[in-house]
């Protein structure tokens, strides 16, 4: 008998996985791409079968809040791309980063982040979750040790973004996670803006990835979405810090998720609790969009970053460009990182500085023809934002500069259309500060 | 204890899908009455897909789990059964391999299954070695459901990837 091992490593490519994973032909009708199951609800065999799947004693669906055949598939395939075991898709990003957070935390649980984050998931963190009584500590990721120094009895997680959103900056992830292991806690990494098909977090030492599947997965700005996916390989029995995983679930009968279901206990406890209970489920039809999007991801993630690339050493060279923040130029500090985690290169969402500072940024963002100004990333379109004027604007100035966002800054999310059009209207529209 | 899980091991997808086939008779060892209990899940879920499967407790010998009689011991088992599934600790198992050895022609046994987390080297050579197919650290319900599509409906990672209508039964 063969026996090796291999881990969880599917042996199909990635592209390949891209287009197949999760989605063989329906076993019905034989249809081909993954139908859109337009149904709230299953029906049941017989009275055994529903207390059944009520019970978790069986596998199937019966309210679309918890699962639905065109959601599953997408989940699949997220948990296929990053080497994951399982995954639970939901309504948005930030949707799974609550399911994430309430499966593990008790009120007054604490874990620590990265400071370098997209500002809703700060605020999420820092206001919302604290009403809930999960409390935050924000720490600078560029010292790891930051992360051990934070640690308190009460710590139940670590949460980085290995590409930060807004832009340019890597974090090194390797020590962080030796940190959280030696804690005994999991480290929750968001993956958004390098998609799977850049990095995998799981090889790294991530234990929960998440993502928005709102911008690079669907690709193409039309559907809100989010999703969580676990390793399987962290020991939640290894001290007494999640009880929610390994004590009995009285709103299951006393079941004991870890022990039950073992590496994808994480996934049926979110699923089957924090799911079900707040219902930030994601509709089929996004589901449908997120799948077709998914199926070109590679080839769309290539030319992202040619485009972003192109597009940062036309900013450096520009005399209206104070700097220019992308962690593919190597003038970018973060460079040797991203050469290590992001080999094929570190997406296309980043800052630069514009001459004339708040002014300057209106007026170029103003004056675009061709990128679009709005407050989204991850689209075929290329985007433009001046975070002072628009998403940060009621901020101080002190807590602008603290998030990275001062009057000078312009975030771009840079799209698959021809580099040179791109150029000439950034051009033009630069051309209109003088 | 360690942070990690151990590392897992590998079964191709065509060993296990025989093994589903070709038994049809299962003598549970640690089947538990609790119905909110891991092996009951279990036992359940193999009986709805057609296998019959035989509780082997010696705590409850002689009552009934799931409309089955509890034996004390596999030797006490009045009939054949194709496999043995272990719902014990990894060293209970090296025991159980023990006495499964002496009954493989009288009760036809061709393979022992240890369940999630349950492992034990010495006893897996063992039984190799009398001929048995040994699996370890999985759960026939979850390779069921795996091979079948049905794991798949909770989003978790089949590794299955074909171009072909999915079975949904053996
Ligand atoms: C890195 C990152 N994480 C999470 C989110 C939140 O996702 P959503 O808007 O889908 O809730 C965003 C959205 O901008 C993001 O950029």
């Amino acid at each position: 008998m063969k026996k090796k091992d291999t881990g969880l490593q599917p042996p199909y490519g990635f592209e390949t996985r891209s287009i197949h994973a999760g989605a063989t032909p329906d076993p019905y009708t034989g249809a081909r791409s993954t139908p859109i199951y337009q149904t709230t609800a299953y029906v049941f065999d017989d009275v055994e079968h529903a207390s059944d799947l009520f019970n978790l004693q069986t596998f199937g669906f019966i309210y679309s809040r918890l699962n639905n055949p065109t959601v599953s598939v997408l989940e699949e395939r997220i948990a296929s791309l990053e080497n994951g075991r399982a995954c639970v898709c939901a309504s948005s990003g930030h949707a799974a980063q609550f399911l994430v957070f309430f499966t593990i935390m008790e009120p007054g649980d604490h874990f620590i982040a990265s400071s370098n984050l997209y500002g809703g998931s700060i605020t999420q963190f820092g206001e919302s979750f604290r009403r809930l009584g999960w409390n935050c500590t924000f720490v600078n990721p560029q010292n790891p040790d930051n992360f051990k120094k934070a640690l308190t009895p009460k710590t139940k997680a670590v949460f980085i973004e290995i590409l930060a959103n807004p832009g340019g900056i890597v974090v090194d992830v390797e020590p962080i996670a030796a940190i959280a292991h030696e804690a005994g806690i999991p480290l929750i990494v968001d993956n958004t803006l390098a998609t799977p098909f850049l990095c995998q977090p799981i090889k790294w030492g991530a234990d929960i990835v998440v993502h928005s599947t709102t911008k690079f997965l669907s690709g193409h700005g039309n559907s809100m979405g989010g999703a969580l996916v676990e390793s399987g390989k962290f020991n939640w029995n290894q001290n007494d810090k999640f009880p929610t995983m390994t004590s009995p679930d009285t709103a299951y009968h006393g079941l004991n998720f870890y022990e039950t279901f073992g590496d994808f206990g994480f996934c049926m406890k979110a699923r089957a609790v924090a799911l079900r209970d707040f219902g930030p489920s994601m509709s089929p039809v996004n589901a449908f969009m997120t799948i077709s999007g998914i199926e070109t991801l590679p080839i769309r993630m290539l030319r992202h970053v040619e485009n972003a690339t192109v597009i940062a050493e036309f900013l450096e060279s520009h005399k209206s460009v104070e700097w220019v923040s992308y962690a593919g130029l190597k003038s970018s500090p973060y460079n040797t990182l991203a050469r290590k985690y992001l080999p094929q290169g570190p997406g296309s969402v980043f800052t630069f500085g514009v001459k004339g500072g708040y002014d300057g940024g209106v007026r170029l963002v103003e004056n675009v023809k061709l990128f679009s100004h709005l407050a989204n990333i991850g689209d075929t379109r290329s985007l433009i934002l001046h975070p002072a004027s628009t998403t940060h604007r009621q901020l101080s100035d002190e807590q602008r500069i603290n998030a990275g966002t001062e009057p000078d800054v312009i975030r771009l999310s840079v799209g698959l259309e021809t580099a040179n059009d791109l150029i000439t209207d950034l051009d033009q529209a630069l051309d209109s500060l003088k | 204890m360690a942070s990690k899980r151990p590392h897992s091991l590998f079964y191709p997808d065509e060993m296990i899908l025989n093994i589903l086939q070709k038994v049809r008779t299962i003598a549970m060892v640690g089947a538990s009455p609790n119905w909110v209990r891991p092996s009951n899940f279990v036992m359940k879920y193999l009986q709805q897909k057609g296998y019959q499967v035989i509780p082997v407790n010696p705590g409850y010998a002689g009552k009934e789990i799931l409309g089955e009689t509890v034996y004390s011991s596999l030797s006490e088992v009045p009939q054949t059964f194709q496999m043995v599934d272990i719902f014990r600790n990894s060293i209970a198992a090296k025991e159980i391999v023990g006495q499964t050895i002496p009954l493989i022609d009288e009760k036809k046994i061709q393979v022992v299954w240890m369940q999630l987390g349950v492992r034990n080297a010495s006893a897996c050579m063992e039984g190799e070695l009398a001929g048995l197919e040994i699996v370890m650290d999985r759960c026939p319900k979850i390779e069921y459901g795996r091979l079948f599509g049905e794991l798949s409906w909770g989003g978790i990672n089949s590794g299955i990837i074909s171009s072909k209508r999915r079975r949904l039964r053996i």
